[in-house]
């Protein structure tokens, strides 16, 4: 499909690269493969080393039992519920983002109002403030708002993004004033501009963050700890968690390793899907 | 189509004015050209035709409607851009249908509309392509399709030729006369480019620093040119204007020679503006403007000699024809065409009438 980059070393110094490469490979992907290794094994084989490097006969055992609901120490929660939740709240969290920080750089971007940039100083200066800074005083909303052990509480303080609302604004500037003015003669109002021209010229922008926002929100541990109490309402990371928090002898590692693995499993597929997809759009603007 | 009426419009930013009141009545399939050197504020002027910059003071009316107040869609318009500004992820067929679409014209008159533009303008094998995938003369087409189909009460183009390369720009200067012939289309043309604004104008306006100086047709402007900043803009090479000092029915020119012209208008200081075609070269004994050429260039049919009147500093361009053998160096005498004298006022600027 691509031919070969001009830029692209030949003979010895492409196998260095190669070899470079691999290694590199190898390095990221090895923990993964091992916890993969690790979820066919019984517990006995894992906790006597040598570990294995091959995959053993207990993965189907393993995978029904995870599922089957044996587990105990996660409260009862079938694996289905935990995952159906962490969607949820990765879906929650990656979308209310996108909507958000999108508004917000539209607004600052192609409106005039008084205090604009005010506004705009004001999220830029949430960036400083991490989640764990004002994490008692959003707990507090959200007990007074009665959101514990709900999905709105698990969602909505993780949803304003500095971050994002820049990256759009950023994006936003790059339109050409003339495209803005062709649309508002074309008779295109401010919904419409958006609607029609400004969103199908960001969707590659939109696929980058909601990747990022999706991972961001998966792998959250310290807020959905705090907000829940429930185990009905944790998230896979916290059961994660809870299953191994016993003395090594009563973890059921090969379960834990199957929950890890099915616990990566859907950041992986959106950043597959998504890159696949993101690619298309960067190729089809080409700006 | 409608009249557009300009009274008095004036523009400043922040207490500063860039449009000092310009007031025209552009009547019904009237072609009026914008002309100015840039920053004069034609494309400002242009703008607030379009409802793209606020009005300071003054008021624009299309089709007997004041439009100082009405959003760009409501005042019935459709704007060529310099960079045509066409949507980057739509089609041409939907770049062209854009507007229809949201004026919520029937799919049937969207479709009858866009093919007819799309034939007028041969675009009809591009039609599913994006913009990127078509040249510049191509996309500049689409800009004037997406313009044309919209059917508006006024045509606005700004600089719609500055991005063609100059034999693209003749073919689409040609074209768009040819449309604006077929259509009947009122239509304002900005540009700082002096041949499009004489082959396209009914009339033109001639801007300088947000005023202005003339507004005629072409041939007015080229023959009566209403000030010195006018004659010197428009025509080209540009038009010679030196200071001469007028008495005893003639003037005498800088280095001291005297030149006996009819229908000086006044005595005393004045600026006198000569084409360089309307020079002839003088006759045995005559009198004459005597110019020391410093450089000859050939173009084949005419050649132009650049040079200075003789004991001054003051440039001369003179048109001599092909076969003109003058060489730097040489002494030659010209004689202006009497019905070819333009004088301006040193101080205002303005052309003084005998």
């Amino acid at each position: 499909m691509a031919e070969a980059s001009p830029l692209a070393p030949r003979g010895a110094g492409r196998l260095v690269a190669h070899f470079w490469m691999v290694l590199g490979v190898i390095v990221v992907a090895f923990p993964v493969y091992y916890v993969f290794i690790a979820s066919t094994h019984s517990t006995q084989t894992i906790l006597r080393p040598p570990l294995p490097l091959l995959p053993g006969a207990e993965a189907a055992q393993n995978y029904s039992d995870a599922f089957s609901g044996g587990i105990s120490r996660i409260g009862g929660v079938s694996l289905w519920r935990l995952l159906a939740n962490t969607t949820i709240v990765a879906m929650g969290i990656a979308l209310g983002k996108i909507a958000i920080s999108m508004a917000s750089a539209y607004a600052i971007v192609f409106f005039r109002f008084p205090l604009r940039m005010a506004c705009f100083w004001l999220i830029f200066i949430t960036l400083m403030l991490p989640v764990e800074v004002r994490i008692q005083p959003t707990y507090k909303v959200m007990v007074d708002l009665g959101l514990i052990d709900t999905y709105p509480g698990l969602i909505l303080p993780l949803i304003a993004s500095a971050t994002a609302t820049l990256l759009f604004r950023q994006f936003f500037m790059t339109i050409p004033d003339e495209l803005l003015e062709a649309a508002r003669v074309d008779g295109a109002g401010p919904w419409r501009f958006f609607r029609d021209i400004l969103w199908p010229l960001s969707l590659t922008n939109v696929a980058a963050i909601f990747v990022i926002q999706f991972i961001y929100g998966w792998t959250q541990y310290l807020w959905p700890l705090l907000v829940t109490n429930s185990n009905d309402m944790n998230t896979i990371v916290i059961a994660l968690k809870k299953m191994i928090s016993f003395a090594d002898a009563d973890t059921p590692w090969n379960l834990v390793m199957v929950t890890s693995v099915l616990a990566i499993l859907p950041p992986i597929l959106v950043v597959v899907l998504m890159q696949r997809w993101f690619v298309k759009g960067l190729v089809e603007t080409e700006k | 189509m409608a009249r557009i009426l300009l009274n008095d419009v004036r523009k400043s930013y922040a207490g500063n004015q860039v449009i000092h009141g310009i007031g025209i009545e552009i009547a019904d399939g009237e072609f009026v050209v914008i002309v100015g050197p840039s920053g004069c504020g034609k494309s400002t002027l242009l703008r607030m035709v379009a409802g793209l910059e606020a009005i300071s003071a003054g008021t624009i009316e299309i089709g007997g409607k004041v439009v100082n107040d009405l959003e760009p869609r409501q005042r019935d318009i459709a704007m060529v851009f310099q960079n045509y500004a066409l949507y980057p992820h739509m089609s041409v067929r939907e770049n062209m249908a854009y507007g229809l679409k949201i004026a919520r014209m029937s799919k049937a008159e969207i479709a009858a509309r866009v093919a007819k533009a799309a034939t007028m303008l041969e675009l009809e094998p591009y039609l599913d392509r994006k913009p990127r995938a078509l040249s510049g003369g191509q996309r500049q087409r689409v800009a004037m399709g997406r313009a044309l189909v919209r059917e508006p009460a006024a045509l606005l183009l700004d600089e719609p030729l500055s991005n063609l390369d100059a034999k693209l720009r003749v073919q689409m200067r040609l074209q768009i006369k040819e449309m604006h012939l077929r259509t009947g289309q009122t239509t304002l043309y900005v540009t700082h480019d002096q041949v499009e604004a004489m082959t396209l104008a009914d009339r033109l306006i001639v801007m300088n620093k947000g005023v202005a100086e003339q507004i005629a047709t072409p041939l007015e402007v080229y023959e009566r040119p209403a000030s010195e900043f006018v004659a010197g803009f428009i025509g080209s090479p540009a038009m010679n204007i030196f200071t001469v000092r007028a008495g005893d029915g003639g003037v005498t020119l800088p280095g001291d020679a005297v030149l006996p012209l009819p229908g000086v208008p006044r005595d005393g200081e004045l600026r006198l503006g000569l084409r360089p075609e309307h020079l002839r070269l003088a006759q045995e004994g005559e009198a004459a403007i005597p110019v020391l050429l410093r450089s000859v260039e050939r173009l084949g049919a005419d050649a132009f000699g650049y040079g200075m009147i003789e004991g001054s500093e003051v440039p001369m361009v003179l048109r001599l024809p092909g076969t003109s053998r003058a060489e730097r160096g040489d002494r030659i005498a010209v004689v202006p065409d009497p019905a070819h004298l333009h004088f301006f006022d040193p101080e205002t600027g303005r052309r003084v009438e005998g």
